[in-house]
């Protein structure tokens, strides 16, 4: 590295004598010729990216092979946040392993519960009430905004754009208020219980989703007006660590990075859960699987999001929220204070808690990042014997070393942005 | 619960592999088809070619291992025919007195690779034929066993102390694993001293 110079393009200050535009050399001026490597080429370099790298969303940890500026290999080292959620879940009640999920993907928590909560209640053959279906889908689909706004601010500013990151977190302070106000928590929710919420959302709370679902397209067509035509961001994204559709299956992508690159699935409507099938919305599927048709897919995805949010808020009901089940969810204060039978069952249910009967479930559902799968193994006990989380982000990512073969290290970034980890959930 | 119909897949396999498929059951209206080890690779290959089945799609791979200790490990597949949108769940069940080892299929899912290490990491089961069977969660030189098997206690094998004794006592130099570092071709060019830290395996992997 004995000289390195700028390239002046827009302002170049003349030419030299051969007609080239004028060099300005920076750093320690050596005459031309002094020092030069002759290999310098062909010399392959690693380059280090992470743990603590605000372009790698968290604590990955890759390692670039290049050659000049070209990608040769990725090698990524994960693990850094693993904190054993999966065998911690093994030593813990049904109902105690909801606020576990909520630090797995702790930027759409509120849709891990609901998705815990659907897989022991598949274990156990429970049907939920409808006005708990209805608010279920207001959470997951809440969940959705603010992970693809999360990933939306994010990946501009990866690639060099401020100010929709400011837009998309004004919005998403707005959903982070709805959650406070209907969870009491911003971040760890919580939400769920096995049978039916935790609570019932508090009143006023419709007519401020109303409000929201009302003002945020908006929001979405000024980022849209922003980034879909911009020459930068099509100049940064189109035609970057595109995937087939062959490659897009056999890799096992899921969620917005398996549709980008043309497959038409989502459990939302292939796998209809919380009567998904009874909503009116359209799943966006890219062509090309590049950096630009996953940006496309998930923008489309919140105009989705919203017009389900309305829907929901049109058939929410008057009812209850819990199943009238003894066997897993709590009687009534005033009845477990002056009913026998309903003291004992209050009892069971906060020592013993929730038992299902010995077999085992697997429910993936769509989250924000993917197909997020939840499988149960239970042998009868209040413990599950096994608690298995198949991470959407974390399979997605195993992509990252193919995607980026032969691209140019700034886009290393790009695409890896553009898969939307959360490490919390990779490392589990 | 166990009245939902077995999935038409476990009858054709049984016509196809016989003996080989051992047991099919429905749990929750999934049905789980047990498949001998020795023939797990060519059922698994065989769902996902044969038309009809089309099982193009793994979902997952994990493994269970259950309170009973006479009990033997799982390795389970989560299959998924995207055009028929049908699920089926494989197992493998190893007697843990063999050898726990079954055949990588990441020669038919490349999604497979993170999968079966993650699976080698926690449970210690072997995936013949993939190419890069390295811990992926853990460390490479974690030495405590393997996390996700019973036997394995919730605080881990080492005391507290000990654990802080490693942690300490991690080389910081050993930053990039010896391939890494060939890559750059920079070992040679580190301090003697440093090398042979390094080649003791300190930190980094010697294969």
């Amino acid at each position: 590295m004995s000289l390195r110079t700028v390239e002046l393009a827009l302002a170049t200050p003349g030419l030299d004598e051969p007609g080239k535009p004028t060099r300005i050399p920076l750093g320690v001026a050596e005459p031309p010729g002094a020092h030069f490597d002759e290999d310098f080429g062909a010399e392959h370099m690693l380059v280090n990216l992470g743990p603590q790298h605000p372009a790698t969303h968290g604590v990955l940890r890759l390692v670039v092979e290049l050659e000049g500026e070209t990608v040769k290999r990725v090698i990524p080292h994960i693990g850094y946040l693993h904190s054993g959620f999966e065998k911690l879940g093994e030593y813990r009640h049904y109902n105690q392993i909801i606020p576990l999920t909520d630090r797995t993907d702790y930027l759409s928590p509120m849709a891990n519960n609901v998705a815990l909560a659907l897989a022991v209640e598949k274990l156990m053959g429970i049907e939920v009430t409808e006005r708990c279906r209805v608010l279920r889908v207001i959470a997951c689909e809440l969940s959705r905004i603010i992970s693809h706004l999360v990933w939306l601010g994010t990946t501009g500013i990866d690639l060099g754009a401020f100010t929709p990151f400011l837009w998309s977190f004004q919005e998403r302070e707005r959903v982070y208020n709805l959650q406070e106000a209907w969870t009491g928590a911003r971040l760890t929710t919580s939400l769920t219980r096995v049978g039916g919420m935790m609570a019932d959302i508090p009143d006023g709370w419709d007519q401020a989703l109303r409000e929201f679902t009302r003002t945020f397209p908006s929001t979405l067509d000024e980022v849209d007006t922003m980034f879909t035509r911009n020459a930068i961001w099509i100049g940064r994204t189109q035609g970057v660590g595109a995937l087939s559709r062959e490659e897009a299956i056999n890799y096992s992508l899921s969620g917005p990075m398996l549709r980008a690159s043309g497959v038409d699935y989502d459990v939302r409507k292939d796998r209809p859960y919380l009567g998904y099938e009874d909503y009116d919305f359209d799943v966006p599927v890219g062509e090309h699987g590049d950096v630009y048709d996953r940006y496309r897919v998930r923008l489309e995805e919140m105009y989705q999001s919203n017009r389900i949010l309305e829907q929901a808020l049109d058939k929410l009901r008057p009812g209850p929220i819990n199943v009238d089940d003894p066997r897993v969810v709590l009687p009534p204060k005033g009845r477990a204070m002056s009913d026998m039978e309903a003291m004992i069952y209050h009892f069971k249910q906060v020592m013993e808690g929730v038992k299902p009967p010995a077999g085992e479930a697997y429910l993936g559902v769509e989250n924000p990042k993917g197909e997020l799968g939840y499988y149960f193994v239970s042998d009868g006990t209040a413990k599950p014997v096994r608690w298995r989380i198949r991470p959407p982000s974390f399979i997605n990512l195993a992509s990252l070393p193919k995607m980026c073969e032969g691209a140019l290290l700034s886009d290393v970034i790009a695409i890896n942005a553009s898969v939307d980890i959360v490490m919390g959930e990779i490392d589990r | 619960m166990s009245t939902a119909p077995v999935s038409p897949s476990a009858a054709a396999l049984r016509a196809s592999f016989g003996d080989a498929i051992e047991r099919v059951l429905v749990s929750c209206g999934d049905t789980i088809v047990y498949v001998s080890r020795a023939r797990a690779h060519d059922a698994l290959a065989w769902l996902r070619d044969t038309p009809g089945q089309d099982f193009n799609y793994l979902t997952d791979i994990t493994a269970v291992d259950y309170r009973d200790p006479e009990r033997p490990l799982e390795v389970v597949y989560q299959l998924r025919s995207l055009a028929r949108r049908a699920d089926l769940r494989v197992k493998i069940a190893l007697d843990k007195r063999q050898p726990l080892e079954v055949a990588t299929v990441y020669d038919l899912w490349k999604g497979a690779d993170w999968l079966e290490r993650e699976v080698y990491d926690m449970f210690g089961i072997r995936f013949a034929g993939h190419p890069d069977l390295r811990r992926l969660l853990m460390w490479e030189t974690y030495a405590e066993g393997y996390p996700l098997r019973k036997d394995f206690p919730l605080r881990g094998h080492f005391s507290r102390s000990e654990q802080t004794r490693q942690a300490l006592a991690a080389n910081p130099e050993a930053h990039y694993s010896l391939e890494e570092l060939s890559i750059a071709e920079a070992f040679a060019e580190l301090p003697k001293d440093m090398q042979e830290r390094l080649a003791r395996g300190e930190r980094g992997f010697i294969r």
